[in-house]
């Protein structure tokens, strides 16, 4: 498939604006320029794109629930806080092309008639930082940004925002929180922050990934975007790849391209030809597969049909090396670590349960402990206020559903199935 | 220029002041690597907030620092892909060779070590930042290497 959210990346200067313009760059926006507002978001509905952070939500549908509100200004702000274990595919846009991004929100800033932007990004990729400042530097000079861009009396202002090291404000009301000057802590939905979001104000919270498609859709047009991969859930998608493969990295692929087809035709097939365990597809909240699903087509329409989830697309691949019993309370430990503190059930249950996965695998587990982490879990399900208590949760059922015997291993002989010598992960 | 020209010159990049908190509180940290008391007032006072939300939002993000820090910080992930890459035995390897623990600083004010969440690296992991550069596919013959760089 040609690349476009990957386009040309292999250039080392592909963040600067002239090589950027050299490879039609800003020509979507300069088309934009040309339509109302209201067809854009058409264009956007029809093109069937959904947002690419990890919940799916139809992005046109987003857009037009924020441009129906009569309140402004309103607010567009970029979710550059790729905090997902296991995600790294917005990296290589924020760092190799960033027009693309600036593009996509300019288009995006007209079609929602948002006059101010930002960039939250996570304070873990300075260096993004740096090519993103200086990105929206080039494009203030030229004219792509500012108070009458390209000469056609749209004003949009762009900022970055600098996170500072909490995963929840991946999550939007936690990130309006925290752009606020607020910890970030999610709030109850709704009223949603198409209506009331940062400073109370109409707020349109779309992922890098979802903005980079922008530019793309206006390009080639509704219909032929629709085309590219799965009709339900279209256009291409950014998978990271990581773990016990040949060839980790981020692979741009058609939405619908099988975990198969990515494990083994791109990213090489399991590290040294061993044999594949486990795979994590969307990042570390979302539920484990056995290797007997990976024929499921990576989109937001089948995963769930397997008891999983999309997600950001990040797909974490374990061998016969690996125990998933400490892969499990590793990813706990960073669920309790991130977790705001705000709904008691998340913020005292995953704390629980990364105490008990912490005996079983350090060959202290007691009988009745998979019994007691399922009741956790189903104790926290549904009862915070965001995701993150529902994905903590979810990820013990899933190894749970998947791996029992492994931990019933762990418990009856107080050691790991996987030999010490040969094992990953200490 | 003082930090606290700095500071409100920030705040015209947001409707409401407030929203400058989190850019002032780096400023703030970034001449000591770490965020005193009286760094905080500084804040607190140019943002003209009440201390106690300057003290609470500095609190809640693990990447401002509460205490002095080495002249170096070494923030090194142990996440999932880190972890099977093989991060843990990096931490152990610090630990003999600086004498340096997750949290702590090595007695000669060199180096402090900070465990991190994820750092988007897990196709090059194991993966770390030293102050704000960058350093991935560690070993322990290579962290050495890359550590001896930051005096």
């Amino acid at each position: 498939m040609e690349k476009f959210l990957l386009k040309n990346i292999e250039n080392p200067a592909s963040a600067s604006l002239e090589v950027y313009l050299k490879v039609g760059g800003y020509e979507s926006l300069n088309k934009a320029l040309q339509m109302e507002p209201a067809d854009i978001i058409a264009e956007v509905k029809a093109a069937g794109l959904r947002g690419r952070g990890g919940a799916g939500f139809p992005t046109g549908m987003k857009w037009d629930f924020a441009s129906r509100d009569v309140k402004f200004p309103k607010y567009l702000i970029c979710n550059a806080d790729e905090g997902e274990p296991g995600t790294f595919k917005d990296r290589p846009i924020l760092e190799k092309n960033p027009h693309l991004l600036i593009e996509g929100m300019v288009i995006s800033a007209h079609a929602l008639k948002s006059e101010m932007g930002y960039i939250y990004l996570r304070g873990e990729y300075p260096y993004a930082k740096i090519v993103l400042e200086k990105a929206i530097e080039e494009a203030y000079a030229t004219g792509y940004l500012g108070d009458n861009i390209a000469g056609k009396g749209v004003g949009f202002h762009l900022s970055v925002h600098q996170g500072a090291g909490a995963y929840i404000c991946g999550e939007e009301t936690a990130l309006i929180d925290s752009i606020e000057g607020r910890r970030g802590q999610p709030r109850i939905k709704p009223p949603f922050p198409v209506n009331v979001g940062a400073w109370g104000m109409p707020t349109i919270v779309n992922n890098v990934e979802t903005l980079a498609n922008i530019p793309l859709i206006v390009s080639i047009g509704a219909e032929k975007y629709a085309a590219i991969g799965n009709p339900e859930c279209p256009g291409p998608k950014l998978f990271s790849v990581s773990c016990c493969v040949e060839r980790p990295g981020v692979y741009e692929l058609p939405m619908g391209t099988t975990l198969r087809e990515i494990i083994y035709d791109h990213a090489g097939g399991v590290r040294g030809g061993r044999e594949l365990k486990a795979v994590i597809p969307g990042g570390i909240s979302t539920p484990v597969l056995t290797p007997d699903g990976i024929d499921c087509p990576m989109d937001f329409v089948n995963l769930p049909k397997r008891g999983s989830m999309l997600g950001s697309g990040a797909v974490m691949v374990f061998d016969d090396t690996v125990c998933l019993v400490k892969v499990c309370w590793r990813a706990m430990r960073f669920f309790e670590h991130e977790s705001c503190g705000k709904c008691t059930p998340c913020r005292e249950g995953t704390g629980w349960m990364r105490d008990i996965l912490e005996r079983i695998e350090g060959g202290f587990g007691r009988e009745g402990d998979i019994e007691l982490l399922q009741d956790i879990a189903l104790s926290i399900t549904g009862k915070t206020f965001c995701p993150l208590g529902d994905g903590a949760a979810g990820v013990v059922l899933g190894f749970i559903k998947n791996f029992s015997d492994e931990f019933m291993y762990h418990i009856t002989n107080k050691k790991c199935m996987v030999n010490k010598d040969s094992q990953s992960a200490g | 220029m003082d930090i606290f020209e700095e500071i409100r010159a920030l705040t015209e990049k947001y409707p409401d002041r407030r929203g400058a908190l989190l850019p002032a509180l780096y400023i703030a940290q970034e001449d000591a690597g770490w965020l005193s008391q009286e760094a905080l007032e500084r804040v607190s006072s140019a943002l003209n907030l009440p201390q106690a939300t300057v003290k609470g939002v500095a609190t809640f993000y693990s990447m401002y620092k509460h205490r002095p820090m080495g002249r170096h910080l070494i923030q090194l992930c142990t996440n999932v892909a880190c972890m099977i890459m093989g991060a843990e035995s990096l931490v152990d390897f610090l630990k003999g060779k600086y004498g340096l623990e997750p949290g702590g600083t090595t007695g000669d004010g060199r180096f402090s070590l900070v465990i991190m969440e994820c750092i988007g690296a897990c196709d090059r992991a194991p993966a770390m930042l030293v102050d704000t550069d960058f350093h991935s596919d560690l070993t322990e013959g290579n962290i050495v290497e890359i550590l001896e760089e930051y005096e």
